[in-house]
């Protein structure tokens, strides 16, 4: 992923599908100054609770995201959307949408039932699927992911459009046979709807697969951010 | 093998068939039994052609009728019992998949021990001595390395990295706690019953560690043998053949150390320091000498453009070196076997072409199977033939151990890893590594070593060994395939990756690996993201040649994939929709989004088609596409020596596409009329066109005289699709806008195709016609350029 652009885009496709957790107005004197060298307010404290209850985290591990928040947001309270303006995209974030779009990556826990593994790959998808419908329309329809597979190729120079295409062609038919093997030539498949998403991303385990180390529930050394920070353990 | 086979053989066949194998057997025993015998013999006859020397020292021209025919069996002896050897296993292999239901029970490694041990009896009731089959030195450079290489150079590699920690922890951790608990727990047996001194006492603490280090290793022949037929699920599979992979470091440095030093008779601490470097040198050195080969192997690829035939010779012989090196140094040469070939898979397999991947393909396939035949065949003679000296405490004790021992060793080490794993191995994952921990002959060879002067109880060891693989191969071997039906073990899936798996595969790298970048966090997506790219831009420049270099594993997953399809649409006899596992009607039109409608003016300036004319129009295309493909052909013919099969397939890719080219083609007619400056079209018209002209289109487009079939499909990368298309685009501009720009003998037929794009010249090294690669077309006269 290119850094500066991606991250951003990232961002703004992923908080689409936040709830919308508006935090509270935290006062400034809070998210401003020097690292690690505020103290715990009951009002920051309770917003912890909040957003530990929304999104699964532990205390500590939101201290840590903070910490790492408040450096990519320059001390600030949000994070600004690098992208151009599209329609319908938060231009800033706040901690609740970056702590949200994180719990995405969450492993799943040890002793979960076949239920909630079931859910938490939905989540997942859920993630996936919005990342890549970029006008929010409940389908990803051809030209959605020619744009995807373009992106993926775009590191690799000139080749981009007529090869993007023409895998984006293969995969939408594969997506189409699995899930409506029997169309007559006449109907138009709009799109791949969540349902066939899922379908076609059985094979593929994401309860397992998209997560990142770090964000594990149950280990108990949180490193994020810079190495050797002031992160509380 | 399939099971059809079985089941088509007639009752008749099946009682023809035993008896022959039978008859055969007996046939290839003679000679191999024989084999020891004519020394004697000879020695006879050369005596006394001394004496008849000395009786008549003018022996000149005693005039003899001149040999018709004669018989000289010595002359030829030794390869001749060599073949017969592999004969006899290849025979028994097949015999094997004949036999109906036998596969299903039992695995084929058991009954080729039982027929070596038949063998081996048998040549043993003729009364010749059995030959000395299982020597070290063949097994371990001519048995061994075939069966190494096909595992290293097919290693899957992603979830071989993914649980590497975890495949380390079983092969370094699990193998030393076997070998000091098996050797250790033999020592303290050995030595009670103090009162009734036996042959046991003799044996030091050193020695039981020896034989426990010889005996704790987990055997990749084995493993693979009997896994293959139960096909458990990738996991599973990966985490116990890697383990018997990756101990083979940790059983040299135990064996030579307690070896070097069972004759001094103590091991300081110094020299268990000094152990534990040479484990890591042997490791570590290992790999280190199998990478360089590996990368001199895929270096030398790049050159071989010219000289196709000769590929897989590189392959093959670059790895032999490889191991051969490493057991030089005594390093570990199964790892260097290992690194060698999974370095230069993905480089080689850019370089050479799709025949010579096709034929290290089942070169590999090939010698590892008759390898592993003759491995249990010798097994079992080997049974036969050896002196045995039989212990009933030491045996029953060494079994009970090796099972207890491995047991504890993969609970324990399981319930550590866990810790550390997201995906966590659950008890029937680890009562099945536990159950899958095999012996095979590895260890019996490195008994076989052993010098009887140093141990004498040598024969005692090998006995117990033969037990102890005869019991987890069999008994073992057995039952693990019932017990996973039982345990209801996830399988191995049989699902095709799809192209929507692949894409979203490489996406969440990404994703992940910006994440992680977000988060600040190292973690290994981080290092694997930095490994692809230093990989991307130094090494693949280095290695791979021409302009493959460049492409991404995406198209060249896609592109498999396409001759994947055109292959089995051949097979499957030809037609329009693709034979898959769920028929589906859908094709391409149905998902291409309807072209947005001309604006009003524009549409109203033309008459609608009317149905008498589309129909006419669909004629006419038709025709002048099917004309182009004949009139090629006959050009073909003189240029190209194509074979008939090659104009086949040829013809069904063509079909195919026609057919759903012309179907959006029609739809669309409108538009093109209409709209002058149409938008690029969709890739299958691309690729309708592209089919009606097989013709190569070479780098230098002044190259008008000689067509030749371009693209082909190596493997996982697809030849020169990015720099072609550079080229024309910069080529096309100047062409006219007849649509093809074509630089064979320019076709007036052409010109139908007009309103199109002359970028679709850009889009020809798409087609998925198939044939061998080439930068250069001189290469055509060589390979014919089509399926293998």
């Amino acid at each position: 992923m290119r850094e500066g652009r991606t991250k951003g885009g990232t961002w703004r496709r992923g908080c689409v599908s936040c709830p919308s957790i508006r935090a509270p107005k935290v006062p400034l004197a809070f998210s401003g100054g020097a690292m690690g060298s505020w103290q715990a307010r009951p009002e920051q404290q309770h917003y912890y609770h909040q957003l530990a209850q929304k999104t699964g985290f532990s205390a500590e591990q939101i201290k840590n995201l903070h910490h790492r928040f408040r450096e990519l947001s320059a001390n600030g309270e949000t994070i600004r959307n690098q992208q151009e303006g599209e329609s319908g995209r938060l231009e800033e974030l706040d901690l609740g949408h970056f702590l949200m779009v994180m719990s995405h990556f969450r492993p799943p826990r040890h002793k979960s039932g076949e239920d909630e593994r079931c859910a938490v790959r939905r989540q997942k998808l859920r993630f996936l699927f919005n990342m890549h419908d970029t006008d929010n329309d409940g389908t990803i329809t051809l030209v959605e992911y020619r744009k995807v597979v373009e992106e993926l190729l775009s590191k690799s120079g000139a080749i981009g459009h007529e090869a993007a295409k023409a895998i984006a062609d293969a995969a939408m038919l594969e997506v189409a046979s699995t899930n409506v093997p029997h169309m007559a030539p006449d109907e138009f498949y709009e799109g791949i709807t969540f349902e066939h998403f899922e379908q076609i991303l059985n094979g593929l385990e994401m309860e397992s697969r998209m997560h990142i180390r770090f964000l594990d529930v149950d280990t108990s050394t949180v490193r994020c951010g810079k190495a050797g920070s002031t992160s509380t353990p | 093998m399939s099971p059809c086979i079985g089941s088509r053989c007639s009752g008749t066949q099946r009682r023809i068939i035993v008896p022959v194998l039978l008859v055969l057997l007996a046939v290839s025993v003679l000679p191999l039994g024989a084999s020891s015998s004519p020394h004697v013999s000879n020695g006879d006859e050369s005596v006394v052609h001394t004496v008849d020397d000395h009786h008549h020292p003018h022996r000149n021209f005693t005039k003899k009728p001149f040999p018709v025919l004669s018989f000289e069996y010595k002359h030829i002896q030794t390869p001749f019992e060599i073949s017969l050897w592999v004969l006899l296993a290849s025979v028994m292999k097949l015999g094997f998949h004949l036999i109906p239901r036998l596969p299903g029970i039992v695995p084929e490694s058991c009954l080729l021990i039982l027929v070596g041990l038949l063998v081996g009896g048998l040549i043993k009731l003729a009364g010749q001595k059995v030959p000395p089959v299982l020597d070290s030195n063949l097994f371990f450079f001519c048995l061994l390395p075939p069966i190494i290489l096909d595992a290293g150079y097919f290693l899957p590699i992603r979830p071989f990295m993914e649980n590497l920690g975890t495949i380390l922890m079983f092969a370094v951790v699990g193998t030393l706690w076997n070998a000091f608990f098996i050797g250790g727990l033999l020592y303290a047996v050995c030595q009670i019953q103090p009162n009734n001194p036996s042959d046991l006492h003799s044996l030091d603490i050193l020695a039981c560690l020896l034989f426990g280090s010889i005996i704790s290793a987990v055997d990749p022949v084995a493993v693979l043998a009997v896994f293959e037929e139960i096909h458990i699920n990738e996991l599973l599979h990966i985490l116990v053949f890697g383990e018997s992979l990756l101990n083979d470091a940790v059983t040299v440095v135990l064996y030579h150390l307690f070896e070097e030093y069972s004759g001094v008779g103590k091991v300081t601490v110094l020299d268990g320091v000094l152990g534990v470097i040479s484990f890591l040198v042997v490791a570590l050195g290992g790999v280190l000498v199998g990478a360089i080969y590996g990368i001199l192997a895929a270096f030398t690829s790049r050159f071989t453009s010219h000289t196709r035939v000769i590929e897989p010779l590189f392959v093959f012989v670059y790895s032999y070196m490889a191991y051969l090196s490493a057991e030089m140094f005594h390093l570990s040469g199964i790892m260097s076997l290992i690194a060698c070939g999974a370095v230069m898979r993905p480089y080689v397999e850019a370089n050479i072409s799709h025949k010579s991947h096709t034929t290290i393909k089942y070169f590999l396939k090939m010698w590892s199977s008759v390898s592993e035949t003759l491995i249990f065949i010798f097994l079992g003679v080997a049974t036969v033939d050896g002196k045995h000296h039989w212990n009933w405490t030491f045996v029953t004790v060494t079994v009970i151990l090796c099972l207890v021992a491995r047991v504890i060793g993969v609970v324990g080490l399981t319930y550590i890893i866990n810790k550390f794993r997201i995906v966590k191995l659950t008890s029937k994952d680890q009562f099945i590594v536990a159950y899958g921990g095999l012996r095979g002959a590895i260890a019996f060879s490195l008994a076989f070593l052993l010098k009887k002067e140093q141990f004498p109880l040598r024969n005692m060891f090998l006995t117990t060994i033969i037990i102890v693989i005869f019991f987890t191969v069999f008994v073992q071997g057995m039952t693990i395939k019932p017990l996973v039906d039982l345990l209801a073990v996830k399988k191995k899936q049989e699902a095709k990756r799809s192209i929507n798996e692949e894409i979203h595969t490489q996406f969440l790298d990404h994703l992940l690996t910006g994440i992680e970048d977000i988060c600040g966090h190292y973690g290994h997506h981080h290092w694997k993201d930095k490994l692809n790219r230093f990989n991307k831009k130094y090494v693949k420049k280095c290695l791979i040649a021409g302009e493959r270099s460049k492409e991404p594993q995406l198209i060249a997953f896609y592109h498999k994939l396409e001759m994947k399809h055109a292959i089995e649409q051949v097979e499957s006899g030809g037609g329009v929709n693709m034979p898959s596992a769920m028929p589906s009607t859908v094709s391409m039109q149905n998902i291409q989004p309807k072209k947005p409608q001309p604006p009003k003016p524009q549409e109203r300036a033309l008459p609608q088609l009317s149905k008498s004319r589309e129909d006419e129009i669909r004629k006419i295309l038709r025709g002048n596409l099917q004309k182009t493909r004949q009139r090629l052909r006959s050009y073909n013919r003189h240029t190209l020596l194509a074979d008939p099969y090659e104009e086949n397939i040829g013809e069904f890719l063509i079909k195919k596409q026609k057919m759903m080219a012309l179907d959006t083609k029609i739809k669309d007619i409108n538009n093109y009329l209409t709209v002058p400056a149409a938008p690029p079209d969709s890739p299958t018209i691309c690729r309708a066109r592209l089919a009606s002209d097989p013709q190569a289109y070479s780098m230098k487009p002044s190259l008008d005289s000689v067509p030749t079939i371009h693209v082909d499909l190596a493997s996982p990368q697809s030849p020169d699709s990015v720099n072609i298309l550079n080229e024309f685009q910069q080529a096309a501009e100047g062409e006219d806008s007849g649509g093809l720009t074509m630089i064979a003998p320019a076709n007036p037929k052409e010109r139908h195709k007009d309103g199109e794009m002359d970028a679709g010249g850009n889009r020809e090294k798409l087609m998925r016609c198939l044939s061998d690669p080439g930068p250069h077309f001189e290469d055509e006269d060589e390979d014919e350029p089509f399926l293998p």
